[in-house]
């Protein structure tokens, strides 16, 4: 059994009287360790897929688990548990809180656990460390560049050892190269953390990075 | 865990403007209840300080207050004369049978006043602990001299020491200044019974106030006055008679220091609930975040309402410092039970400042709590896509 299974899963938006079918009837399997690549055109609905993985939002149709949880069966107080445990999320904005440090930014997820002050100390130095920021702890967002940013959301998004990473655009408003150093590390996630990742790009380098490639385009999931 | 409390202070730090007016705001209403408050317990205290309870005051049966009470002179012989009347060691009853008159003053700034005036025997002084001369000198007993009041020296024409004032048809000459440990007597001025009566009503005291030998047995000393048929008269310990006095006129501040303040406080609870409901929506995207990382919203809730109450501290932090130059400045107003004008201070109590603080608090929550419903139902998906958090 996959660690991610996607079954028969849509999505319809309404807009007023007008129905928007985003996708109908997907499936996809991702197993543990695999780091896959989602992409396709603008408004193809690659977030509309990432949020429903997260819990963030209900399908129209269909079931998605994660290891042993049904995300689509879970209530939206048994989901915001689940995904503080489960689910690193990063976007493309980074999305950090601005009046937190770099050091508070990461520590965020670790305050819904019953870890120790010590011990949550431990973890944000730890994956500071990993991304390489460990001397920029005490920084503001606004003190770091765009690259270091990501750097410190991916740093977020994994200091509580989530069950998968889901990423969407990552490096998207970034140059080539902090681009470049946030796809090393996310391989490095991957290789060395064995982090299970989905990561939806519209960056031909970002996708040559995964171990395969996934196309969304018209409703329709091709590999 | 819930959300840090350091987000919420560096977030009010982030936009100073809007929080210091919303504060203030809440500072301005706290002020105004406050300070109507320290009027009321002004008032009060100097009720309450008057009275003491070791004295026994006599008045007429039914009068509740000395200006409509008449005790004959002998009512008052036969009371003094009794077992219970506590005595100076060479054997003079510690008690004094007063006259009690309003007379009209001109205020110094314009306009006139009642002030009462009281005609006392000596043993008053003795009687009454809590009054000493500040100025000048006693009385002479057959003499058309007065002492005035602490409070009321300066505050009506020829209250200074050497002065005249007129009233009665008479002259009378100012002595002395006396103090009464900030009790309504300082708004008093103090002559002789015997020149007093002659000048006014005639041949009838208003009051009789004496010691008692033992202040355990107030009961049974008003038993036996009261059950005593010659004497249609009503006793009352002193410090209740005069505390008394000051129910009606506290009440209505207390009243209408809440209703005032009240009403000012939904100016103040809309600035609220439009600073919140602006940070709110500024801070979409953030509340997003919090929510994707798996923080309630009943979290989200309590941070923007603990938000809320932060701000509101600060306002009745302000809204105390405002009010603390009042304690102790003194003004006046009429005793609706006397009517004659007392002067009394302003009395800013640490309990008042604490109550102030929770009034600001309270507006907070009430002010906070849609704008904070607002950030806690907010769709995860829907803020996440709104964007960007600069
Ligand atoms: N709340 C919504 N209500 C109605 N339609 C929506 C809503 N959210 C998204 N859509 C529509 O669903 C479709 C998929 O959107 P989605 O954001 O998933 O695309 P995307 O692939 O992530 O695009 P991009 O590459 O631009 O980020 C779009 O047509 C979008 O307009
Ligand atoms: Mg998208």
């Amino acid at each position: 059994m996959a660690l991610l299974e996607i079954r028969n899963l849509s999505k319809v938006y309404q807009r007023d009287s007008q129905m928007i079918t985003v996708f109908e009837g997907i499936d996809l399997d991702i197993e543990a360790g695999e780091f896959l690549v989602l992409m396709g055109p603008s408004g193809s609905g690659k977030t509309t897929l990432l949020n429903l993985v997260a819990g963030l939002d209900k399908p129209t149709a269909g079931t998605i688990s994660v290891g042993a949880a049904e995300v689509t069966e879970m209530s939206p107080r048994q989901l915001a548990a689940w995904r503080s445990r489960h689910v690193g999320f990063i976007f493309q904005l980074y999305n950090l809180l601005p009046v937190l440090t770099a050091y508070q930014n990461v520590e965020l997820p670790l305050l819904l656990t019953h870890l120790s002050k010590s011990e949550r100390r431990e973890h944000v130095m730890t994956v500071l460390e990993v991304v390489g920021l460990s001397d920029r702890a005490d920084h503001y967002p606004r003190q770091l560049s765009g690259g270091e940013e990501q750097r410190v959301a991916i740093a977020r998004a994994v200091v509580s050892d989530p069950t998968v990473i889901l990423a969407d655009e990552p490096t998207g408003d970034l140059d080539a190269k902090s681009a470049d150093e946030v796809l090393t590390l996310m391989q490095r996630l991957n290789g060395e953390f064995n982090k299970t990742i989905l990561l939806v790009t519209h960056d031909q380098r970002a996708a040559e990075r995964g171990h395969a490639v996934m196309h969304l385009d018209k409703g329709v999931l091709t590999g | 865990m819930a959300i840090p409390v350091i987000y919420n202070l560096r977030s009010v730090r982030q936009r100073p403007v809007s929080t210091l007016f919303t504060a203030l705001g809440m500072g301005l209403v706290v002020l105004v209840f406050i300070a109507m408050m320290a009027l009321s317990r002004g008032f009060r205290s100097a009720l309450v300080a008057t009275g003491s309870r070791e004295n026994v005051i006599v008045v007429r049966s039914g009068a509740d207050s000395e200006l409509i009470s008449g005790l004959g002179r002998e009512t008052a012989q036969t009371i003094t004369g009794m077992p219970f009347v506590a005595r100076t060691p060479d054997g003079r009853p510690l008690a004094s049978p007063e006259v009690y008159v309003l007379v009209s003053l001109e205020r110094l700034g314009g306009g006139d006043a009642l002030v009462t005036a009281r005609g006392i025997n000596p043993e008053a002084f003795q009687v009454r602990k809590n009054v000493r001369i500040i100025a000048g000198r006693m009385f002479n007993p057959g003499a058309p001299e007065i002492l005035v009041g602490e409070n009321i020296v300066g505050r009506f024409a020829g209250t200074e020491v050497g002065g005249v004032i007129s009233f009665a048809n008479r002259d009378w000459t100012v002595v002395g200044h006396f103090a009464a440990g900030g009790s309504a007597f300082e708004s008093e001025i103090w002559g002789e019974n015997e020149q007093f009566m002659p000048a006014f009503r005639g041949e009838v005291f208003q009051s009789l106030t004496f010691r008692m030998r033992d202040s355990g047995a107030f009961q049974s000393i008003r038993q036996t006055l009261e059950d005593d048929p010659r004497l249609p008269v009503d006793a009352h310990r002193e410090y209740d008679f005069y505390a008394n006095q000051s129910y009606l006129l506290t009440r209505i501040l207390s009243f209408a220091a809440t209703f005032i303040a009240g009403i000012m406080a939904i100016g103040a609870i809309f600035g609220a609930v439009n600073t919140m409901y602006a940070a709110v929506s500024a801070r979409a995207p953030e509340i997003a975040v919090l929510l994707t990382l798996g923080f309630r919203p009943l979290g989200v809730l309590g941070s923007f309402l603990f938000e809320a109450a932060l701000i509101a501290l600060l306002g009745g932090l302000l809204g105390c410092l405002f009010s603390l130059p009042l304690n102790g400045i003194v003004t006046s107003t009429t005793n609706w039970q006397s009517m004659s004008e007392v002067a009394f201070a302003f009395r800013v109590t640490p309990e008042l400042l604490l109550r102030g603080i929770g009034f600001a608090l309270v507006m907070g929550l009430v002010g906070g709590f849609f704008p904070a419903v607002k950030a806690a139902r907010q769709p995860v998906v829907q803020a996440a896509r709104q964007g960007t958090i600069a």
